[in-house]
């Protein structure tokens, strides 16, 4: 960020909702089918076929407006007009200035807490595909258009102009993802679409300065390309302010190869939509008993999952402790770790093994056998395993969806050495290397790993390396 | 009092359930009628006789195995060409549905085939029932049985003329400004607004949402009940239909009018033909004969109503409407882009006065005009139906013309919309405040022209409703008969 200029960041996150049918009709709301198989004279945009509003979107709406602290209120839906063709009636049925959620919060890992000004029903269009050799409209030889998509559920979640970094939007992004999946809502799968984001952003001199003219950034479709977009847009917009030109008005998208925004249309294009109250339907008026109802069936949010989790490590050492806490959490594993600190398992082996192979299989792991996967954890916690041995138990665990880790270990011939071997073959490799020997006694404590490499080697990795290590050290400290 | 109306489409099909008349032999009269006249009546967009035989030999089959194929059975009804029929084409009287055929049958269509209907054919209208004439049509304009020179009103005319013509005793319309209403009138037939809410809109293609609803055409009252009692009540496919029983309109029909109190609106006698005034004033001399206490009522925001529809209506219109882009059914005009395809096949599918409100509709609806316009007439909306509950405090229906004048010669308005778009001037109120109201026939003219009058009752009343048309038919001068003239 160019000195003595400050950003101004808002999103748009669109959420498409994990419902078994579409917003308005009962086709199968399913992504990746075979085009044109999931619609019907409703989603299709049929003359005279009617939308019937999907109750369970509503609920899943109103868990998103509770999990972001909104107020849930009489809302109605608008229809917006404008003519494309994956559009199918060249009207989309959304909330417009009666949103279903309005008015909540979101807080960042770090406590800062960004404005959601509304959260707001609508439905999806059908997708559009321009075949030819160039891949965009322009050029193309003829389109396709796939329906299957059109009238899927969506929440609409538009923050406040709060965010002043590119780190707190993708902190933003990142934090919300997780609330739409902790909420059952979504899948946050941006790169499917099911999660898309578009930023607003602007620039100003000084945090006192009114906000600058905005420009709407779309296609992103990673966290990563959301900061890297913003940061590449507020470069552009500085540099054309402090040439002494105006930025203006307008919708640009992000080319991730390039590495950079394009102008899409400005504002003097923009589209007249010509909202006005959809006579197809009624008002959506949830009453407080459906209100709480939906509210009680919420489970903890994020925020409140990772601070069970350093709740269990009471101060306990662990190094990397948030980013660990933070992955668990995002990936939806910290229920294993919770289990197995409630089974006596120390909680830093626990969290680093999640946070870091566990996660590397996230979706594996989160069908493990909660049972077996606390088991191979106790056994490496009690030396019967090598944390390298306890790591390949763990491997076979996941790639089966569980299995009992003691005979796993047995069947690999991971049986845990004796003592009596262990002394042994410590002695063997000290008296194999007696000139590292006398340097590790005088205080170079990093050649320790070429004897726990040397035991390693003789036992074929059915050392353990922590035991290797006090062992040395009794050595050296008895002479 | 009581009355005992005629009821000739509930007769026949009593006849054929009870097995003295064949549902087969019904329906070949009535194709033989139209054979006979309706090259020159054009009532029809499509006569579809396959599929009527079907339903009758269905009927007569059901019969003989005992078994009762409901209120209808055998009774040959015509459906408005804007209401979907599964695998038939249905064109809305327009360039730009040429050629398509709906993969689903309206709710309404399905109901008639459960109530053992026999469906005769697709009727004529104007475009997108978008007029009061039916010379919009694509298809060229229906002709009005008492007098083939001249018009049998719209949109609904097709309608209004096969029941009229003897085409079939039953048929449907829609009614968004008096669509309904107004030809019923010009065509000596009985035609019936519906509340909105009460008859299911699924599969109904959509003029204005908020406004639209299919109601019944028919020789007489009581057939008229009959065919609402078949096609109203819930349906979850329609949002905006009402969650209550169905309705049991016929069963009160006759059960007069003493007691009840009739407001006789006086706005709606202002300025229209002496004759149409004169014959209202008959029919509630004829209410009060009947027992009823007839009262002068006034309602000054109906006057407000026709400028308030011809924002509304055609707000909702420009949306509705624009689905008809030639990507996935219907006209495609093919050109290089999207934009200019689109453009293309509107131009081309779309006929002058549908286009006509497009325009108005998005005018209405833009920015820095919609407060202006459209928010406004909506505002007017609430007054009219504000207006209307302060008469039901003291009224239980209310009594005016359907029509400002009797049938108009074909041509005569079709160059001065807005004096064509006057026509409606007593019936669009209803629909604003989305009331039932029902035209009645109430003699014909010194020309020899039907006359209609018109009653009207709060949201939901349709039994008060039926009950007071029935009197006003049963004192009713005998209108003309059909094919009088040429």
């Amino acid at each position: 960020m160019t000195d003595g200029w400050v950003m101004v960041i808002g999103l748009e996150v669109h959420c498409e909702l994990r419902t078994d049918t579409k917003l308005f009709c009962g086709c199968p709301n399913m992504f990746g089918d075979e085009p044109n198989t999931n619609v019907c004279p409703v989603c299709l945009g049929l003359p005279g076929s009617l939308p019937v509003l999907n109750q369970r979107a509503v609920e899943l709406a109103m868990a998103i407006g509770t999990a972001l602290h909104c107020d849930i209120r009489p809302s109605t839906f608008h229809r917006k007009n404008y003519f494309y063709p994956d559009q199918a009636k060249d009207y989309q049925i959304s909330q417009y200035d009666e949103p279903l959620n309005a008015d909540g919060w979101l807080e960042l890992p770090d406590g800062f807490r960004v404005g959601i000004e509304r959260a707001h029903m609508e439905e999806d269009t059908g997708k559009t595909t321009h075949a030819g050799t160039s891949g965009r409209i322009h050029g193309a030889d003829y389109s396709l258009v796939d329906y299957n998509r059109s009238g899927v559920p969506l929440v609409e979640i538009v923050s406040r102009a709060d965010m002043r970094t590119s780190e707190q939007a993708r902190a933003y992004a990142t934090e919300l993802r997780s609330i739409l999946v902790a909420t059952g809502a979504s899948d946050g799968k941006m790169e499917e679409g099911s999660m898309r984001v578009d930023a607003n952003v602007s620039v100003r001199r000084s945090a006192d300065d009114p906000f600058g003219t905005r420009c709407e950034i779309k296609n992103l479709n990673s966290v990563r390309s959301l900061g890297r977009a913003i940061d590449y847009e507020a470069e552009r917009q500085i540099a054309l302010l402090e040439a002494g030109e105006v930025v203006v008005q307008q919708t640009r998208h992000w080319d991730e190869d390039a590495g950079r925004t394009q102008a899409l249309r400005s504002k003097e294009e923009a589209y007249d939509y010509r909202y006005f109250l959809e006579p197809d339907l009624v008002p959506l008026v949830p009453d407080a008993e459906w209100i709480h109802a939906v509210a009680d069936t919420l489970g903890l949010m994020p925020a409140e999952r990772r601070a069970r989790l350093v709740g269990l490590l009471e101060g306990g050492e662990v190094t990397d402790v948030a980013s660990q806490v933070a992955t668990v959490v995002d990936l939806g594993l910290d229920d294993l770790v919770v289990e197995a600190a409630a089974r006596g398992v120390p909680v830093p082996l626990a969290l680093k093994r999640t946070a870091n192979e566990a996660a590397n299989d996230a979706e594996a792991a989160r069908a493990v056998e909660v049972g077996a996967y606390v088991a191979l954890l106790t056994m490496e916690a009690n030396g019967s395993l090598s944390a390298t041995q306890a790591k390949v138990v763990l491997g076979d665990l996941l790639a089966a969806g569980g299995g009992d880790p003691a005979a796993i270990a047995k069947a690999k011939g991971f049986e845990a050495m004796s003592d009596d071997s262990l002394v042994a073959t410590v002695a063997e490799a000290v008296a194999a290397h007696p000139d590292e020997w006398a340097r590790f006694c005088e205080g170079e404590d990093k050649l320790s790993q070429v004897f726990i490499g040397q035991v390693m080697k003789a036992t074929r990795g059915q050392a353990n390396g922590k035991a290797v290590m006090a062992e040395l050290q009794r050595l050296r400290r008895e002479g | 009092m009581s009355v005992a109306g005629p009821r000739p489409a509930t007769d026949l099909a009593a006849e054929v359930r009870g097995g003295s008349r064949r549902a087969a032999d019904v329906l070949e009269e009535h194709l033989a009628a139209i054979d006979a006249r309706d090259g020159e009546i054009h009532a029809f967009n499509l006569v579809t006789r396959d599929e009527a035989r079907a339903q009758a030999a269905a009927v007569d089959a059901r019969v003989a195995r005992g078994e009762d194929p409901g209120p209808l059975a055998g009774v040959p009804v015509a459906l408005k060409d804007n209401l979907c029929t599964r695998g038939l084409p249905t064109t809305c009287s327009s360039r730009i549905l040429a050629g398509w055929r709906p993969p689903y049958d309206a709710t309404v269509v399905t109901r008639l085939r459960e109530a053992g209907a026999v469906m005769v054919g697709k009727t004529n209208m104007d475009e997108f029932a978008m007029g009061s004439s039916t010379e919009s049509s694509a298809t060229g304009p229906t002709r009005n049985p008492h007098d083939t020179g001249r018009v049998p009103g719209g949109s609904s005319g097709g309608s209004a003329a096969a029941v009229a013509a003897g085409f079939a005793p039953l048929a449907l319309g829609s009614d968004t400004g008096g669509s309904i209403r107004q030809p019923a009138a010009l065509c000596g037939v009985v035609g019936m607004k519906p509340t909105y809410g009460t008859v299911s809109r699924y599969g109904l293609i959509a003029f204005a949402s908020s406004l639209d609803q299919i109601g019944p055409f028919a020789r007489s009252v009581a057939d008229a009940a009959q065919l609402f009692d078949v096609i109203g009540g819930h349906d979850p496919a329609d949002s905006t239909s009402l969650n209550r029983p169905t309705p049991r309109a016929l069963s009160v029909v006759d059960e007069g009018v003493a007691g009840m109190t009739v407001g006789v609106l006086a706005e709606y006698l202002d300025g229209v033909d002496p004759e149409v005034a004169a014959r209202t004033r008959e029919a509630a001399d004829a209410l009060a004969a009947a027992g009823a206490r007839v009262e002068e009522v006034s309602v000054p925001e109906v006057l407000l109503g026709l400028s308030a529809y011809y924002l509304i209506a055609p707000a909702e219109a420009s949306s509705n409407l624009a689905r008809y882009d030639g990507v996935r059914f219907g006209l495609r005009v093919d050109a290089e882009d999207t934009v200019t395809m689109n453009t293309a096949t509107r131009s081309a599918g779309f006929g002058a006065e549908v286009k006509r409100r497009i325009m108005l509709g998005t005018y209405a609806l833009s920015a820095g005009y919609m407060d202006a316009y459209y928010n406004q007439a909506l505002r007017v909306r609430t007054l009219i139906i504000e207006g209307f509950a302060a008469a039901y405090r003291t009224c239980d229906v209310l009594l005016g013309p359907t029509t400002p004048t009797t049938a108009f010669a074909i041509g005569e308005k079709v160059g001065d919309p807005m004096t064509m778009y006057r026509s409606d001037v007593c019936t669009i109120p209803t629909n604003l405040a989305g009331h039932p109201a029902v035209s009645v026939p109430f003699g014909s003219s010194s020309g020899g022209l039907p006359i209609g009058v018109q009653l009207l009752a709060p949201a939901l009343a349709e039994r008060t409703l039926f009950r007071a048309a029935a009197v006003v038919e049963a004192a009713a001068p005998v209108t003309a008969a059909v094919g009088g003239r040429s």
